[in-house]
């Protein structure tokens, strides 16, 4: 953080209050900013699963398994996130517990780390099975048809060309969804969870010093979509290493 | 031709010598319908190790179709097909159609059989020579280095040594195609199956192509061509077939094929081509 004895005087306050050791708030910060990744981490790779398998269900499934995947992915991206965080948050806590009774086991504290990446992972997963089906419909049927011709099971069509193939037409959405994550992690504050926002909150409510604590927080989530994009950007340019550059078609 | 690839010439059972040719493909009876619309009428064909056989006809005649439902990219309505004295199992639908009762059998079939497409459908987000050892290594489960021992030997036969690196979007159709056929003959395949593989090239790049096939058919590769080159038809196949709206029109040797046709149709076919 930043060192107090080179700042004017006048803003050294600030920077006391960010201070990483109490009584500054940075380090709660911090601890905020880690718990908000874990979740955005945890609920996107649950996303990416989630709409892998419900995109080749989508594409490829039978009758049933199609309708499940179209109610799935309509409710859930038709009903607001917070309301279904709040729902899904309580309601399906409550429900674990119910059932966990009516079976004779004790109730259990579900944490609010697991709660939080299970609600917005199943979130994430409606949008991601509409992303990689789209990226996956982009993909030359014929290479597709290639792997089938030479013998390739289901599974490793699926890993070795399917899935890297897909993965070019796919990234800018899901690139998306990656720092849409970051950002819903914030969604959590209204359950109690003490991600960054929350966390923030507090501080800001605590000291007064509100202006201070929120442009912190504004700037941390802006860290990690820079970092995000610097990342993003190498990823994309190995996913696309077999295309043309666009530049070159123009 | 490589010391290697001599090698597996030299002990390759497949190859023809032996007086006795064995029975590499044998169709009866093959009907396929796209809805309402039946495409094949009851064609057969048998291949014995070492024929080579060009499958002719206009657009529409069921040529590719056949082709296609030989390695079960398209299931056949109805006939029997034996690949590798291997029955195919079928099993019905219910709906008047069929479908494979063993996926893994067909899978095994499939992975003897050397496919080149007309778009040559090679995997983009792999250089030529990963697609070359794509599967023999993660199908047929050979070595890596084997493989790429194999590949490269390929690679060089079909004169595409210097660009074993590249990706195919970056190669020209013409590279692309012999790339295609690499790839088909690193799975060691007992037929080779060609559809169309010239139709999609710029005229200058057809040669370079069927400079390959011809040289595949002359050291008696087995294989089925499907195709619109008349004059290649004749000098490289062994049996030709004219396919005229789903059923065999008329089939024999090439000279005689060519030569003297004996339907109206393929007459015109062969003036209207020529």
């Amino acid at each position: 953080m930043a060192d107090a004895s080179i700042a004017p005087a006048a803003i050294a306050g600030m920077f006391d209050l960010l201070s990483p050791n109490p009584p500054g708030w940075g380090g709660n910060l911090l601890r905020g900013l880690a718990n908000s990744l874990q979740i955005a981490v945890g609920a996107f790779g649950m996303g990416l699963l989630i709409g892998t398998v419900g995109a080749y269900g989508k594409l490829y499934g039978g009758p049933l398994v199609r309708d499940i995947a179209a109610i799935y992915t309509t409710i859930v991206r038709a009903v607001p996130e917070l309301v279904l965080i709040l729902l899904l948050y309580y309601a399906g806590t409550d429900m674990i517990n119910r059932v966990l009774e009516s079976l004779g086991y004790q109730r259990v504290d579900i944490s609010g780390l697991v709660a939080g990446i299970v609600v917005l992972g199943f979130v994430q997963g409606a949008y991601a099975t509409e992303v990689l089906r789209g990226a996956i419909k982009a993909i030359p049927q014929g290479e597709i048809e290639a792997a089938r011709a030479y013998g390739m099971s289901p599974v490793l069509m699926m890993r070795r060309i399917t899935l890297p193939a897909m993965l070019p037409h796919a990234l800018p959405g899901l690139a998306n969804l990656w720092l849409i994550s970051t950002k819903d992690t914030a969604l959590l504050a209204v359950v109690g969870f003490s991600e960054l926002t929350l966390v923030t909150r507090q501080a800001a409510g605590t000291t007064k010093a509100y202006f201070l604590f929120f442009i912190a927080a504004g700037i941390l989530y802006l860290a990690i979509t820079l970092f995000s994009n610097v990342i993003l950007a190498k990823v994309e340019q190995w996913a696309r290493r077999g295309m043309p550059s666009v530049k070159e078609a123009r | 031709m490589t010391e290697a690839l001599r090698a597996s010439v030299a002990t390759d059972p497949l190859q023809p010598g032996a007086a006795e040719r064995a029975e590499a493909i044998h169709v009866w009876n093959l009907h396929k319908k796209f809805g309402a619309l039946e495409v094949l009428k009851g064609v057969s064909l048998t291949a014995k190790d070492g024929d080579v056989v060009a499958m002719i006809g206009g657009s529409g005649s069921g040529k590719s179709t056949f082709l296609r439902c030989i390695n079960f990219l398209e299931n056949p309505t109805s006939g029997v097909i034996r690949i590798n004295g291997e029955d195919v199992q079928m099993v019905s639908d219910g709906e008047g159609g069929q479908y494979p009762a063993n996926r893994r059998q067909i899978e095994r079939i499939r992975s003897r059989l050397g496919m080149v497409f007309q778009n040559f459908n090679l995997w983009q987000h792999m250089t030529l020579i990963q697609n070359v050892i794509e599967v023999p290594v993660h199908v047929l489960g050979m070595k890596r280095d084997e493989a790429m021992a194999i590949g490269e030997q390929l690679l060089e036969r079909v004169g595409l040594s210097a660009k074993r690196d590249v990706y195919p979007a970056f190669l020209s159709g013409g590279q692309q195609q012999r790339g295609a056929i690499a790839r088909a003959l690193a799975i060691q395949p007992r037929v080779m199956l060609f559809d169309e593989p010239t139709s999609a090239l710029d005229p200058e790049l057809v040669g370079e192509v069927l400079k390959v096939i011809g040289d595949l058919a002359k050291e008696g590769r087995t294989m089925l061509l499907v195709t619109h080159e008349m004059k290649f038809a004749r000098e490289v196949a062994s049996h030709v077939m004219y396919l005229h709206n789903g059923i065999v029109e008329e089939e024999g040797p090439p000279e005689e094929l060519f030569g003297s046709p004996k339907s109206e149709r393929l007459k015109q076919f062969i003036r209207t081509v020529s």
